[in-house]
């Protein structure tokens, strides 16, 4: 089959949204880019000693105990011996992002899906196109439509990143004990006092596995998102490759790593401290 | 239809409630109507009739007892009373209302002011406190935090639950934990309670309790009490009146002493082959009634056969006493050891 027309229909097409559309992209993901530039120029500007403080004081609120937090204070501190700081807390501030918007579309989506199977039906396609279609696939047209730069990057990195979260909302909400929802509507509960006092309390555990999820996910999407101007470690790690020093791109990469352990494990802990406070463990 | 509402003190009122579960249900309604039984509908349609026309009336303030087997509908029926499950025919009336006529609003307002439940898995929060458990229907009907937390506090201790308040429902037993859902329902302060196998997952023991302690309740509240159970001697020690449910219809409709003395059809008389009759058997109704000279020894009209029997061990005649304390008849030992005999199989 001859596919050069239909290659040309896609092709005129998007260059058309772009002609026509991409000031308006642009202006709606504005909002995206100052929420992105406010908390890399906030990492930026406080002091490593308060930043290292903070991270290590809420790893020893999820756990109560000290190896949590020594492990995020050896991690902080091999990416200051590094000098990697900088660059570490623009990925940082790039993945803190795409998490929040991610957590701000993705819950909602996840709540929808849980009340109603045709929902799921159509859904659930759309979340295994955007975990499995290749990145680059939607990265040229990102590109194309917003330039290069640090919203295409932020925007497939929340593509990336968001399916997990969904999923695990919607799974989390639909394994609430139905014994308990029913006996709050037994006690003239409306849907939105269901959701918020049972239902989200009670999926909390999961849900927090899906953030801890999309974290991991938009981390590994750092190196990928530098190539279109995102910055930060990934940007280091493509450098390295690109001179051919080795050196460079370890240590970026060691810096990256160092990273998701933190927030893997902080985000772990507090999972494990909630699922222990409403006692899913001893009714396993 | 009209005489549900010339008695004032019926709590509820069923009349012909069907439900049958399915994608279908009005057709197989149809079947089940043209006189094919539950059985023969689920085989030609594949729908499973839940409830099979049933009418009851609930006088207010008296334990109801509805027993039945796994499967005879008695959770389906309760369900129907605060509408958790909507009817494919029938009335339901509480109090003279129309269940089924209530809007979305309506309803919600119902639930949160007229009817409490209370369940065989108990349907306890585990992210609140015990506290925050039993307070939790006031919080939906909008009570302040103030008000809630103290009415809340009292029903704990009237459970029994007191030093609990702040541990989380997981680390209590199940004994417990029903208390809490007790508690739950007492705190609504509602004039009926629907108790859904409320006390079957206990241990015997703590049941036992249990039911002692709804009885003692009962008598101060003076609550309408729906119950469901599917334990015949539960349904005797609790009830002041029983119905017996199979295949999702009504056999047999009564006080407990009807149904163990004069049981409808061979279903029934099974369960009361098995049962204590000594504990099933009101002395007041076998009793010589009428004015004698007054006895050293009595007990009140509410007593069983199992109370007056250890009294026969000093005394010839026991007094039966009224509420106020007049004697109204009296009883010997002969003439308990005659009903018991006459009740039980291959004896008399």
């Amino acid at each position: 089959m001859d596919t050069r027309p239909w290659r040309r229909a896609v092709d005129d097409g998007l260059n058309w949204v772009v002609r026509h559309w991409g000031g308006t992209f642009e202006t709606a993901a504005h909002p995206l880019l100052m929420l992105l530039k406010a908390i890399e120029d906030l990492l930026v500007a406080t002091p490593w000693w308060m930043i290292i403080a903070v991270l290590t004081g809420i790893a020893w609120l999820a756990t109560r105990r000290w190896p949590l937090p020594l492990v995020v204070f050896v991690a902080l501190m091999f990416l200051g011996v590094m000098d990697l700081w900088k660059d570490a807390m623009t990925t940082m501030a790039l993945m803190i992002t795409a998490t929040l918007a991610a957590i701000l579309v993705s819950i909602p989506v996840g709540v929808w899906m849980s009340r109603s199977l045709r929902i799921r039906q159509v859904f659930a396609p759309i979340l295994d196109l955007m975990q499995t279609l290749p990145s680059f696939v939607y990265l040229i047209p990102t590109v194309m439509i917003f330039g290069p730069g640090k919203i295409p990057a932020l925007i497939a990195t929340i593509v990336y990143a968001a399916p997990p979260l969904v999923r695990l909302t919607d799974l989390g909400l639909r394994s609430v004990d139905p014994a308990v929802l029913e006996a709050s509507r037994a006690f003239g509960t409306n849907p939105r006092q269901r959701l918020f006092g049972v239902q989200i309390p009670l999926a909390l555990p999961t849900i927090l596995a899906g953030i801890n999820q999309t974290t991991m996910m938009a981390l590994s999407m750092v190196v990928i998102a530098s190539m279109i101007g995102a910055g930060g470690l990934g940007y280091q790690v493509l450098q390295g490759i690109g001179r051919l020093e080795v050196s460079r791109g370890l240590f970026a990469g060691l810096g990256i790593v160092a990273l998701a352990i933190i927030f893997d494990r902080t985000t772990q802990a507090f999972g494990r401290q909630l699922q222990a406070r409403i006692g899913m463990q001893e009714a396993r | 239809m009209s005489d549900i509402n010339e008695k004032p003190n019926l709590a509820i009122a069923m009349r012909g409630v069907t439900k049958i579960f399915g994608s279908d249900p009005m057709a197989a309604l149809e079947l089940l109507r043209s006189g094919k039984s539950k059985a023969e509908v689920q085989a030609e349609t594949n729908h499973v009739v839940g409830l099979d026309n049933v009418s009851l009336d609930i006088a207010a303030g008296q334990i109801f007892v509805v027993m039945g087997l796994s499967g005879s509908g008695k959770s389906t029926l309760i369900r129907h009373v605060n509408r958790l499950i909507e009817p494919t025919a029938g009335e339901i009336l509480v109090h003279g209302d129309d269940v089924l006529k209530m809007s979305l609003d309506q309803l919600r307002s119902y639930r949160r002011t007229k009817v409490a439940m209370v369940f065989q898995k108990f349907g306890l929060l585990p992210h609140r406190s015990v506290i925050d458990n039993v307070a939790y229907g006031l919080e939906v009907r909008g009570v302040g935090r103030k008000e809630r937390l103290e009415t809340a506090a009292k029903w704990i201790e009237t459970v029994g639950l007191a030093g609990y308040e702040n541990s989380r429902t997981r680390q209590l037993s199940g004994g417990q934990q029903q208390r809490v859902g007790l508690a739950r329902a007492l705190s609504m302060d509602s004039d009926i309670i629907l108790m859904d196998e409320a006390f079957s997952a206990l241990d015997p023991l703590i049941r036992s309790g249990m039911q002692d302690q709804l009885i003692t309740l009962q008598k101060s509240l003076n609550k309408t009490i729906l119950f469901i159970t599917h334990d015949f001697d539960e349904a005797l020690k609790i009830g002041d009146r029983i119905a017996v449910l199979k295949d999702g219809a009504v056999q047999q409709e009564g006080r407990p002493e009807d149904i163990v003395l004069r049981p409808a059809n061979e279903h029934i008389e099974e369960f009361v082959r098995e049962v204590n009759k000594a504990r099933a058997i009101h002395v007041r109704s076998i009793m010589e009634r009428g004015a004698t000279e007054p006895c050293e020894q009595s007990v009140s009209m509410d007593a069983r056969c199992e109370d007056v029997l250890p009294l026969f061990a000093e005394h010839q005649w026991v007094g039966v006493n009224d509420g106020d304390g007049r004697q109204i008849g009296r009883v010997t030992a002969k003439q308990v050891i005659k009903a018991l005999a006459r009740h039980t199989p291959g004896v008399g």
